[in-house]
C-alpha cells in the first residue's frame, strides 16, 4: 500500500535583507493512514512544514523539495488551479485560531457549506442537511441555530467545533492540525482533541498533528517527528518518547514540570548540547 | 571603524551617534523604494530651480515683448510664449519661487499650530482635551477648498491670504496626529521619571512630547503638500491667490485658459510643473511613511 | 456588535447612537455657523456703509446700524443670525438680486448630477482597481494603478477639464462643450426634479437626453477620476488588511476558487468601511466641483460660489459656503452612523 503522504528533503525558504533564509530545512518523512505528530519550539518550522504541504506558502515565500506526493500525485508539479481539488476535498487543515480563522462577516452554516460546495454541487436542501448533520457530529446540540450565528457570537471551543466540522465536511484522507487547542481554554482542549481523535479513526484518515506540547502530541499519535530550527532531530513510536535519544527531545522531556514531584529549578535547554543554534 | 560601522552600531556611544545612525538607516531604507528617491529627487529640483531661478531662465519672467505674441513651443522658448510674448518656462522656473514658498510657509504655520493644539490636548487630557478637540473636529469636518474659498474672499485677494487661508484649513488633521500621538505615551515611564525630576509641563511637552511626534508629522505634512500646491494653485486660477504679473503656475493657467483651444500651451506647461512637483511630494511622503511609521505603510 | 433590531437592547442602543448622531452633527453645524458668521464679520466691507452710501451723514449711518442690529453683541448678532439660517433665509444676492436660497435650490440640483454621475464612475472604477491591485501586491499591475491614484492627488482639476476639453471637445469631437446642453435645448423640458438626465427621460424628450448626457460626460468622468484615485487607494488597503488575515487561509485550505477567495472572503468585510470611504468622496466631489463648473460653466452651485466670489457678494458666497458645508458634514457624518450601524463585528 502506497502511503497518504510522502515528503523527501522538503526545505522553505523566505527572503529578508540579508538574503534568503530557510525556515524549513530538508525534512523527510512519509505518513500512512496514522496519527503523526510534530513537535518544536515556535519558530522550528513546524507550522510551516504544514502549510507547505497544502502549497499554502506564498510569494515570496519558496518551497522546493525532491519528492512531495500525496496518495500517489505529485504535489510539486501541480499550478494552484490544480491544487484547488485536492485542497479541502482531500487534503485539509484546522487552523490555530477560531478567532482569526472564521470570516468575521458570513455566518458559520455558509462558510460550512461552502467547504462543499468548492467541490460538488449538492441541492440545497441536501446540503442543509448535511450542514447539520456535520454540526451534530462535532456535538454542536442546536446545529440550526448555530449555523446562522457570526463567529464573534460563538465561544472559542465552539469555533473550533465549527472549524473542525468545515474542514470535515468533504470528507477529506488527509487532516493537518496546525495548534488545534493551544487557543483554547484548557477545560476545552481536551474534549475539541478527542473529538478529533474520534472522527480521525473513525473515518480512516491520515493525521499531521502539529503541536509545541509534548504530551498531548504523545497522547493522541502514532508517531512523533521532533523538530528543531528547522530539522528533523528526532523520528520515534508515541510509546517510545521517554526513550528518545537527542539531547534536543531530552531536554525539552526534561523541562516538562510533572505534578508528582517538586523542583527549585525548571532545566533550561542547553543549547550547546547538539548541533543546532 | 568605518562611518558605516559607527552609524551602525548597535549601541550608540553617544546621543548624537544614535541620532546620526538613526537617519543614516532612515536614508538607507528610502533609497531602496525607487519611487521615494524619484519623488525627493523632484523636490530637490524644485528647490534648486527656485534658489537659481535667474541663472536657469533664459529670460525676465516678466518682460513682454508684444511682437512675439503666443507663440507655439521652439527651440528659442521651450514652452511657447503667452499673450504678452513672455517666456512661459522663464516664468514656469520663476514659478517654482511661488510654489515653494507657499508650502513652506503653510507648512511652517500649520504644522506647528497643530502639533502644539494636539499635542496640549493629549497631555492634559480632561476638559482641556474635550474642548481643544471639540474646536478641530469642527474645523476638520468642514470642507477645505470651500472654507479657504470663503476666507480669501473675507480677507481680500492676494497671495499672503490665500496662504493664511490654507493654513487655516491644514491645521486640525496635524492636531489629530499629534494628539494621538501624545496619548501613546503620556502615561509611560519616561514621562513621569521627567516629571519626579521637577519639570514644568511646557518643558515636557516642549522637550520630550513635540520631538516624539515628529516623525508622523512629518509623513503627514509631506503628503498634505501636494493638496496645499492644488489648493494655492486653484485659488490662483480663480483670481483670489497671486496676482498677475506674478508667475503663478495657477494664475499661469488661468490667463491661458481663453486661449486652450488654439495656443493650448499657455495653459498646458504650467499643469505639468504642478503635476511634477505634487507628484514628487506623494512619492516621497508615500516612501517616508512605510520608514518612518512602519504600521501605517502600504495604507492610504 | 451589530444591531439586532430584534431585541430591547437592539433597539435601545440604535436609539443611543442616534441621539449621539444628532447631538455631533448639530454641534458641527453651529460651529459652521460660527465660522460663516465670522467671516462675514472680518470682510473689510462696512456692511453698513454698503447700504447707506459713503455720503450719509452721521446720523443717518447710525439709524442704519441700529435698524440691521450691528449695534448689538456679537453674540445677539450671532443668535440672530442662526434663526435666519435655519428659517431658511440667507439673505439677498448683490449679483442676482435674488434671495440667495432661491438662486441655490435653482443651481444645486445641477452639481448634485455630476457629481452623483460622477461618484458612480469613481466606485465602478475604482473599488475593481483597488481589488485587483490588492490581489496582485507588488505586480506592474499595482504599481500601475498605484501610479494612477496618485495622479489623482497631483493633477490640478481645472487643468484636467481644460486639457480635456482641449483635446475631447475641440479636437476630437467626441463630446459636447462648455454648459450644461445646448442653448437650442435650454428649458425644451420642464425642470421636474432638477436634474436634466432624470427631466428629459420623464418628458421622453430624447435628443435633449442625449444632448444633455454629452455635455455631462467630461466633467462627470473628470470629477469620477478624482475620488477613482481616492477610493482605489483605500480599497487597495483595506484589501491588503484582509488579505492578510488567517481567514483567508482558512477558504484557500477549503479549495475555494481564487476568486472567490478575493471578492467574497476578502471583499465582503470591507464593504462597510468602504460606504464611509464612498461618502467622503462623493461629500469631496461637491468640493470638487467648485473647480470642474468653473471650467465647464456648469451652471451649479460650484460655479454660483466662485461668480459670487468675484463680485464680492458676501451673502451669496457664505450661503453657498454654508450649503457645500452643510451636505459635506451631512454625508460624511451619516456614513459615519451607517458604519456604526452595519458592521457586523465589534462598535
Amino acid at each position: 500500500m502506497t502511503p497518504l503522504l510522502e515528503i523527501e528533503n522538503l526545505r522553505v525558504s523566505f527572503p529578508t535583507t540579508q538574503g534568503r533564509i530557510e525556515v524549513v530545512k530538508g525534512v523527510s518523512f512519509t505518513l500512512g493512514r496514522e496519527r503523526l505528530g510534530i513537535v518544536g519550539e515556535s519558530g522550528s518550522g513546524k507550522s510551516m512544514t504544514g502549510r507547505a504541504i497544502l502549497r499554502l506558502i506564498r510569494s515570496p515565500g519558496e518551497v522546493t523539495a525532491e519528492r512531495m506526493m500525496f496518495d500517489g500525485t505529485d504535489l510539486l508539479s501541480r499550478s494552484e488551479r490544480a491544487m484547488r481539488p485536492l485542497r479541502g476535498a482531500r487534503m485539509s487543515m484546522i487552523m490555530q485560531d477560531p478567532k482569526f480563522s472564521l470570516n468575521p462577516v458570513m455566518t458559520v452554516g455558509a462558510q460550512i457549506a461552502e467547504a462543499v460546495r468548492a467541490h460538488e454541487s449538492v441541492p440545497r436542501r441536501a446540503l442543509a442537511n448535511r450542514v447539520r448533520e456535520m454540526l451534530e457530529a462535532v456535538r454542536i446540540n442546536d446545529p440550526d441555530r448555530v449555523a446562522r450565528m457570526y463567529p464573534h457570537e460563538v465561544s472559542g471551543g465552539m469555533g473550533q467545533r465549527v472549524m473542525i466540522a468545515m474542514m470535515l465536511i468533504p470528507r477529506p484522507d488527509l487532516l493537518i492540525a496546525d495548534e488545534p487547542t493551544s487557543a483554547l481554554d484548557v477545560s476545552v482542549q481536551a474534549q475539541v482533541l478527542d473529538l478529533i481523535d474520534e472522527l480521525i479513526v473513525n473515518n480512516g484518515m491520515g493525521l499531521l498533528l502539529i503541536s509545541h506540547d509534548l504530551n498531548l502530541v504523545a497522547r493522541y499519535c502514532d508517531r512523533i517527528l521532533v523538530m528543531n530550527s528547522g530539522e528533523v532531530v528526532e523520528s520515534c513510536d508515541a510509546a517510545d518518547l521517554h526513550a528518545a535519544t537527542h539531547p534536543y527531545t531530552r531536554g525539552l522531556l526534561a523541562a516538562i514540570p510533572r505534578i508528582d514531584e517538586t523542583r527549585d529549578v525548571l532545566p533550561v535547554l542547553d543549547r550547546s548540547a547538539w548541533s543546532g543554534t | 571603524m568605518s562611518a558605516r560601522d559607527w552609524l551602525l552600531d548597535e549601541s550608540p556611544n553617544s546621543r548624537m551617534q544614535a541620532n546620526a545612525g538613526r537617519f543614516y538607516r532612515m536614508g538607507l531604507a528610502l533609497l531602496r523604494n525607487p519611487l521615494a528617491v524619484l519623488g525627493a529627487l523632484i523636490i530637490l529640483l524644485l528647490i534648486a530651480t527656485a534658489v537659481f531661478a535667474p541663472w536657469i531662465a533664459p529670460e525676465s519672467p516678466v518682460g513682454q515683448m508684444l511682437d512675439r505674441r503666443l507663440l507655439p513651443p521652439s527651440s528659442a522658448n521651450w514652452m511657447g510664449t503667452d499673450e504678452l510674448g513672455r517666456d512661459i518656462f522663464s516664468r514656469v522656473v520663476y514659478g517654482a519661487r511661488i510654489t515653494l514658498m507657499i508650502v513652506a510657509l503653510v507648512a511652517i504655520i500649520a504644522a506647528p499650530l497643530g502639533l502644539i493644539i494636539g499635542a496640549v490636548a493629549g497631555y492634559f487630557g480632561g476638559w482641556v482635551d474635550k474642548l481643544l478637540m471639540g474646536f478641530t473636529d469642527i474645523f476638520l469636518s468642514m470642507p477645505k477648498l470651500i472654507l479657504a474659498l470663503a476666507f480669501v474672499a473675507a480677507l481680500g485677494p492676494g497671495i499672503e491670504n490665500a496662504i493664511i487661508a490654507i493654513a487655516i484649513t491644514a491645521w486640525p488633521a496635524y492636531a489629530r496626529i499629534a494628539r494621538a500621538e501624545t496619548i501613546t505615551f503620556r502615561s509611560s515611564e519616561f514621562i513621569s521619571a521627567v516629571k519626579l525630576v521637577g519639570a514644568s509641563d511646557a518643558r515636557i511637552i516642549g522637550l520630550h512630547v513635540v520631538p516624539l511626534c515628529m516623525s508622523s508629522m512629518i509623513v503627514r505634512v509631506t503628503l498634505d503638500m501636494a493638496g496645499i500646491i492644488l489648493t494655492a494653485a486653484g485659488l490662483g486660477f480663480l483670481g483670489l491667490g497671486a496676482q498677475p504679473p506674478l508667475p503663478e503656475w495657477g494664475a499661469m493657467i488661468s490667463r491661458g485658459r481663453v486661449f486652450i483651444l488654439d495656443q493650448w500651451w499657455v495653459a498646458t506647461m504650467p499643469g505639468f510643473a504642478i503635476i511634477l512637483v505634487s507628484l514628487g511630494f506623494c512619492f516621497l511622503g508615500d516612501g517616508l511613511r512605510d520608514v518612518l511609521d512602519p504600521k501605517q505603510a502600504g495604507k492610504s | 456588535m451589530p444591531i439586532d433590531f430584534r431585541s430591547r437592547d437592539g433597539i435601545l442602543r440604535f436609539f443611543r447612537v442616534l441621539t449621539g448622531f444628532v447631538l455631533t452633527i448639530a454641534l458641527t453645524f453651529l460651529g459652521l455657523l460660527a465660522i460663516t458668521f465670522f467671516i462675514g464679520r472680518v470682510v473689510p466691507i462696512d456692511p453698513v456703509l454698503a447700504v447707506v452710501g459713503d455720503r450719509a451723514t452721521q446720523e443717518q449711518y447710525d439709524a442704519m446700524k441700529i435698524a440691521m442690529g450691528l449695534d448689538r453683541p456679537l453674540i445677539l448678532q450671532f443668535v440672530s443670525y442662526v434663526g435666519d439660517v435655519v428659517q431658511g433665509d440667507l439673505g439677498r444676492s448683490v449679483s442676482t438680486n435674488r434671495l440667495v436660497a432661491e438662486d441655490l435650490a435653482r443651481v444645486f440640483p445641477a452639481t448634485l448630477e455630476m457629481a452623483t454621475i460622477g461618484i458612480i464612475i469613481g466606485v465602478g472604477l475604482g473599488v475593481p482597481m483597488g481589488v485587483t491591485a490588492a490581489a496582485h501586491q507588488g505586480s506592474w499591475l499595482d504599481q500601475g494603478i498605484r501610479v494612477l491614484a496618485l495622479l489623482g492627488y497631483s493633477v490640478p482639476a481645472f487643468w484636467l477639464g481644460l486639457v480635456g476639453l482641449a483635446l475631447f471637445y475641440a479636437s476630437l469631437g467626441w463630446v459636447s462643450g462648455p454648459g450644461r446642453v445646448d442653448i437650442f435645448y435650454d428649458g425644451v423640458v420642464d425642470p421636474v426634479t432638477g436634474l436634466l438626465l432624470v427631466d428629459s427621460i420623464l418628458a421622453g424628450d430624447w435628443e435633449v437626453f442625449r444632448n444633455a448626457l454629452s455635455h455631462l460626460v467630461l466633467p462627470a468622468a473628470i470629477l469620477g477620476f478624482f475620488s477613482l484615485a481616492y477610493i482605489a487607494r483605500m480599497t487597495r488597503s483595506f484589501m491588503l488588511d484582509q488579505l492578510g488575515q488567517e481567514y483567508i487561509t482558512t477558504a484557500r485550505v477549503k479549495g475555494v476558487s481564487e476568486w472567490r477567495v478575493i471578492w467574497v472572503h476578502a471583499f465582503a468585510p470591507i464593504r462597510v468601511p468602504l460606504i464611509t470611504v464612498i461618502g467622503l468622496s462623493y461629500a469631496g466631489l461637491l468640493e470638487g466641483s467648485v473647480m470642474i463648473e468653473t471650467v465647464f460653466s456648469w451652471p451649479g452651485i460650484g460655479n454660483y460660489l466662485t461668480v459670487a466670489l468675484l463680485n464680492a457678494d458676501m451673502n451669496a458666497v457664505l450661503g453657498a459656503t454654508l450649503i457645500i458645508g452643510a451636505v459635506f458634514i451631512g454625508i460624511n457624518k451619516t456614513s459615519d452612523v451607517l458604519y456604526r450601524v452595519l458592521d457586523p463585528r465589534s462598535t
